[in-house]
């Protein structure tokens, strides 16, 4: 079964982007572009992983992760933090509100985002 | 408390307006007690006393207070720039990631079957774009630097990993230059305490700057780390253009490019060794070189070493 993938993300480019390149690698993928909408919908979707940008409006992502965190069915969800805040204490910040990996965004090229999520997936 | 500011934005104390404008009252208050108790000790009217006091105070106090103004109003203007600098990139770091990535997809061919001529074009929005990526990540380097707000990691990392990781980036780049890159390291591996990112930020820099200011038609870079007390130093020598002794002073400066750096290598921004040098001081560290225009130059560094 397709493995779902869940962007909390409010850049429409770049979840075009990314969505294009995850369902051409044959994940489902749902899209929420705020931080309540996407906490809603990881509860309803259940995603296999979650890929969250750090400055959404209406909930940012530390809070979402928070939420996700203490929820009963989301707390192991592996979530990919996505963002180009890249300071020593944001990455501390978002890594003690549970996120599991890290990601800046400018640092990355769209192969090296691919094999982290892959390698996420077949960990978990 | 008056010096907080100041010291936020790197500015010396003998340039803080605060500071500056304390010292401005106490000595007015000092000339006004000396004006007073000199006019006094000659036995001069109470007129006379009050006339020079008030006029000894207005010489200093008025002038002074436009100097510190004019030195609040530089000091803001500094602020201004660094902010500016700082927003500007931030803001455009989500657009240039969505253009590389957009690129990536393309280049792919993930999207569409690209004939040459395309696939040409795209190559060169991508080198371009990731020209513009490295810029912006640069001028927010330096404007963290500027603002005391760059934290690098205090983590254990090897040097040697880090020197060969960035020989291993930077091959390609040599083989197109004819560079021949040889290694002098150790057999034992030296540790050290930093931020790893950065620290093969400063290595590639250094290597890169080898590489690109050999002579038209090749040359040699070579690169030794050798124990040294408790620090480890790390020596890139080539055999290139060097540095000319006027501008031998200001390489370190930001935005700095000597004239012949720029005939030789249109590309480049002059931030890289400003920045390699504000990552060896925060390690605890020191870097300087040694360079004679037409035969080549050595930059060493040397970081502490720990067990």
């Amino acid at each position: 079964m397709a493995k779902k993938v869940l962007m909390i993300e409010d850049e429409q480019a770049l979840q075009q982007i990314l969505g294009d390149l995850l369902t051409s690698e044959g994940f489902e993928i749902v899209q929420a572009y705020d931080g309540e909408a996407g906490l809603a919908m990881a509860k309803s979707e259940k995603p296999d992983l979650i890929l969250l940008d750090l400055r959404l409006p209406k909930k940012d992502g530390f809070e979402v992760l928070r939420d996700l965190r203490a929820d009963e069915n989301l707390g192991n969800t592996p979530v990919v933090v996505f963002t180009n805040l890249e300071s020593a204490a944001d990455i501390d910040k978002a890594l003690e509100a549970g996120a599991t990996t890290y990601i800046v965004k400018a640092n990355y090229e769209l192969s090296d985002i691919l094999a982290k999520i892959r390698s996420l997936l077949n960990n978990y | 408390m008056f010096y907080k500011e100041c010291g936020q934005y790197g500015i010396g104390i003998w340039k803080c307006p605060r500071f500056l404008f304390v010292i401005m009252g106490i000595a007015t208050i000092t000339g006004m007690l000396a004006t007073f108790w000199s006019f006094r000790a000659y036995g001069a009217s109470p007129e006379t006393m009050i006339i020079s006091v008030v006029l000894v105070c207005l010489g200093i106090f008025v002038p002074g207070t436009f100097m510190v103004r004019s030195f609040e109003y530089m000091a803001e203007a500094n602020r201004m720039k660094t902010e500016f600098i700082s927003i500007a990139s931030h803001q455009l770091r989500s657009p240039l990631s969505a253009i590389k990535w957009s690129l990536n997809l393309l280049l792919e061919g993930k999207v569409a079957v690209l004939d040459k001529k395309s696939r040409q074009y795209l190559e060169t929005m991508e080198q371009s774009n990731n020209r513009m990526v490295k810029l912006v990540g640069d001028l927010l380097n330096v404007s963290r630097i500027d603002q005391r707000t760059l934290k690098l990691k205090k983590e254990k990392l090897s040097i040697i990993e880090a020197i060969k990781g960035s020989i291993h980036i930077l091959q390609p780049a040599a083989e197109a230059s004819n560079v021949k890159i040889s290694l002098n390291l150790p057999s034992n591996d030296m540790e050290t305490v930093g931020d790893e990112t950065y620290f093969d930020m400063v290595i590639t820099n250094l290597v890169d700057n080898a590489i690109r200011y050999t002579k038209e038609g090749g040359g040699v870079v070579s690169i030794s780390l050798a124990k040294k007390n408790n620090y480890a130093r790390c020596e890139v020598t080539d055999n290139g253009m060097g540095i000319k002794e006027e501008d031998q002073k200001l390489i370190f400066n930001k935005f700095f490019r000597s004239e012949s750096a720029k005939n030789r290598q249109p590309v480049g921004t002059g931030l890289g060794l400003f920045i390699v040098k504000s990552v060896i001081k925060d390690m605890g560290g020191d870097i300087g070189f040694k360079s004679s225009e037409g035969k080549g130059s050595k930059f060493w560094f040397e970081v502490p070493l720990v067990e």
